[in-house]
């Protein structure tokens, strides 16, 4: 047994919100550079000449990359023979936003109640917490900040298993194209299929923080991902919708079984400032 | 494709040149809106009532600022995405807007009433949030403070980099910048 005192849980998170807010992930930022030299049309290659610029000064001045410093999502992976001391661990995740959102002056994007009030929060809380108890003493947090604009273009289908692989990559494709330049692409797809309707959803979104180029174990599954991939930037959406080659950077796959009388299948984008940042403790 | 520099407020020849594609920098005054503003806005033209600002003219910039660091006028400042302001945006045309910076394509509603009015709608580049950051001189919450970042602000600009998305014209940046890919790709 290992006790963490959850001022750890706290100082952990408010560095990681700030850092991931900071900082691009290298992987996007090199696969950004790559659509740079591959695009050919103008307000394309303007489109992503800006927004390398925008990394760098993001770095150099501890500014966001994008004002839309997102509601703070968490994936935590706790060591079951870990014993939290000090504290309520949801209070401590909360406690780092608080401090990382506004010590960092990253924005405060949250309203209490989501239809009748709608008034901000005002330190970015509550957060969205994952947890998952596995083996071992330690944990892993991965902090991954979601903007609203793509977020709002995610959506979850329950299909029948006759639509088959084609019905769900045609769903996919169809998402991506009805989302045009909303979501800030080039973007990155996440889908999830099978476990139940809301597992899905959980699956497109942590699909989004594989690694670019780091195809699905699974080989079909791989290979679905690269003819999604295709298909997707056939459609010529192009960087912030306004044409071009790039309208996604990846595409990732997450699947688990499912009941037999279901396919349920979620599409969850990314912009292309897909923030995610890990520690572990 | 051409590049302008323009200063606001617009004026009916600086939009009658601009078309799709251009590159505009622009520079002077602006006023930042979102969803909870624009409601304000168009509630208050509803009751006869008169604006916080001239909107004759007048460029709305559709962006919820993060908090400025010390030493700077504002905080990241991209900006949001366009189609949650269409069901207000006519009636600000019809009042004398005459210019948007968003992103994401406008529905026809927003498109007829740029062609009935003389408008323009630019492009920003969305997620470009510290680069753009940069081009804002100024910065002054002159109305609904308790919106906090959805409050209105009013801006000075220079040099502020955007795409014309849809011109007077009637033109659509969003459909064609597409179907020009798809051409290029069939020849």
């Amino acid at each position: 047994m290992r006790d963490i005192n959850v001022s750890e849980l706290t100082n952990a998170v408010k560095k990681l919100v700030m850092d991931a807010n900071y900082y691009i992930p290298k992987d996007i930022r090199d696969s950004l550079e790559k659509a740079y030299k591959d695009e050919t049309s103008q307000s394309a290659k303007s489109i992503l000449q800006m927004i390398l610029k925008n990394h760098d000064i993001s770095r150099e001045k501890k500014m966001p990359l994008c004002q839309d410093t997102g509601v703070a999502v968490f994936f935590i992976d706790i060591g079951q023979d870990v014993h939290f001391v000090g504290g309520d661990f949801e209070d401590a995740i909360n406690e780092g936003v608080r401090q990382g959102y506004i010590e960092g002056y990253l924005r405060k994007s949250l309203v209490n109640d989501p239809v009748i009030h709608r008034v901000n929060t005002k330190d970015n809380t509550p957060a969205i917490i994952y947890p998952r108890i596995v083996p071992g003493e330690k944990v892993k947090i991965v902090a991954a900040p979601k903007g609203g604009g793509a977020e709002n273009m995610s959506e979850v289908k329950m299909m029948k298993a006759a639509d088959g692989i084609e019905g769900v990559m045609d769903f996919v494709v169809e998402r991506v194209k009805k989302s045009g330049g909303n979501p800030c692409p080039p973007v990155i797809v996440g889908v999830g299929i099978g476990g139940d309707f809301e597992m899905s959803a959980l699956l497109a979104k942590k699909a989004l923080f594989r690694n670019i180029g780091e195809r699905n174990s699974d080989p079909e599954y791989a290979e679905i991902e690269k003819e999604l991939l295709k298909r997707i930037n056939a459609l010529g959406i192009g960087p912030m919708g306004l044409g071009g080659k790039t309208t996604a950077l990846e595409v990732f796959i997450e699947y688990m079984p499912c009941h037999i009388a279901s396919m349920p299948v979620a599409v969850n984008l990314n912009c292309h400032a897909t923030r995610h940042k890990e520690i572990i403790l | 494709m051409a590049e302008y520099r323009l200063e606001t407020p617009l004026k009916d020849e600086d939009i009658e040149k601009l078309k799709i594609g251009d590159t505009v920098y622009l520079s002077g005054v602006i006023y930042t809106a979102r969803d909870a503003a624009h409601k304000r806005l168009v509630d208050l033209i509803k009751d006869g009532k008169e604006l916080p600002f001239d909107i004759k003219g007048a460029v709305i910039y559709y962006v919820g600022p993060a908090p400025a660091k010390p030493g700077y006028p504002i905080g990241s400042a991209g900006p949001t995405t366009s189609y949650r302001m269409d069901p207000y945006a006519p009636v600000l045309l019809d009042n004398g807007l005459k210019g948007m910076i968003g992103k994401g394509p406008r529905s026809k509603e927003v498109i007829d009433a740029m062609v009935r009015n003389k408008a323009v709608y630019f492009a920003a580049t969305g997620g470009a949030a510290a680069l753009i950051a940069l081009s804002v001189v100024s910065a002054e919450v002159i109305a609904y403070e308790d919106l906090g970042t959805e409050a209105v602000r009013k801006l000075v600009v220079k040099d502020f980099p955007c795409i014309v998305a849809n011109d007077m014209y009637g033109n659509d940046m969003y459909k064609e910048g597409v179907e020009q890919f798809i051409k290029r790709g069939k020849i």
